[in-house]
């Protein structure tokens, strides 16, 4: 029933503690981990590689080689350079990589940016510090993802879309006015 | 002193730090993170919270004490360091640093400089505190004994 290979899991964070937080987090769940210091350096790592002359809309960013196996993505939103929500939408865009589920984390709750993390295709949005009770929601994910042909597994997504919404709206009731957002 | 009486102080004193704010529910989950494979990752985490928070005090210090100053690159120092000290569970630290990105946002320089001795503050005795901590924990190994692993708070 379960598969015994592991699952391997990017995380990208520009903080080094959280970096080892979340290292430790995941590989105590039995995932693989990969831990990058920049959602740049995660393209990379993905095997997308910005094209800077690029002068013609494209889907998909040049793709160099698919022989890394990532099944999650887990993020910082907030980091110097490209944003994890840039990085969301990269890989959103690139024809290889949209299926691989990613994860935003945030230290600070700020419901418009979760909705827009949401509505861009994060599967969840966690909030810093993260803890196991949130690694241990990634596992269906990836259970999903893995696999990702069966329709039936997609009405699941779109259910659980909603109901992440509907989570979404409740936590963000109360303090609408209050919205504080860095770069 | 025998190895019990060191365990039962160092459990005592976790307590009296958490009762005292110092530390919060993240510092729990550090310890819940750390096992034999990884005997060290509280301290390893914690020694990089220690260099990353004075580098960032410097920095702030810096920023602050310039005649132009750059609230958001201060805003930004501000920023990490509430992050830092969120993950490791210093908790009047990160108050701290609440409160000083609230000046920040209004450019009060002179606020601004009262919240970083604030911050100073509470980093010196947070850091005082852990490593009277981390110094009984090595006591208790010295003596052949193990850090415990169950914090009731019954008591």
């Amino acid at each position: 029933m379960a598969l015994e290979t592991r699952f391997h899991v990017l995380a990208v964070d520009d903080s080094l503690i959280d970096r080892m937080l979340i290292e430790r987090l995941l590989k105590t769940s039995s995932f693989n981990v990969t831990t990058v210091d920049s959602a740049t350096k995660a393209l990379k790592f993905l095997g997308l590689v910005e094209d800077e002359l690029r002068t013609f809309e494209t889907s998909v960013a040049s793709e160099i080689h698919q022989d890394v196996d990532v099944n999650l993505i887990i993020t910082d939103y907030c980091m110097p350079g490209m944003t994890g929500y840039d990085l969301l939408r990269k890989i959103k865009e690139s024809k290889s990589l949209k299926n691989i589920p990613v994860v935003i984390m945030s230290s600070e709750n700020v419901p418009s940016r979760i909705n827009r993390c949401l509505e861009e295709g994060a599967e969840e949005f966690f909030l810093k510090p993260v803890q196991q009770a949130d690694v241990n929601k990634l596992k269906p994910h990836l259970m999903k993802s893995r696999n990702k042909g069966d329709q039936d597994q997609e009405q699941e997504q779109d259910q659980h879309f909603h109901n992440k919404r509907k989570d979404m709206e409740a936590i963000s009731s109360p303090n609408k006015t209050r919205l504080k957002c860095s770069s | 002193m025998d190895v019990g009486q060191m365990q039962r102080q160092w459990i005592d004193y976790t307590k009296s730090l958490f009762l005292e704010g110092f530390l919060d529910g993240q510092f729990l989950q550090l310890q819940q993170l750390q096992d034999e494979n990884n005997p060290d990752f509280v301290v390893e985490v914690v020694s990089l919270f220690f260099e990353d928070s004075e580098r960032l005090l410097k920095d702030l210090t810096f920023a602050l004490n310039q005649n132009g100053v750059d609230f958001k690159k201060v805003d930004a120092h501000v920023h990490q360091l509430k992050g830092s000290s969120s993950s490791i569970g210093a908790q009047r630290v990160k108050n701290a640093c609440i409160a000083f990105r609230n000046f920040c946002e209004e450019q009060n320089t002179d606020a601004c400089l009262r919240c970083l001795q604030q911050v100073k503050q509470e980093y010196c005795l947070v850091k005082n505190k852990l490593e009277t901590l981390f110094g009984l924990e090595q006591q208790i190994v010295a003596a052949g004994g193990s850090i415990p692993t169950e914090l009731s708070f019954s008591g």
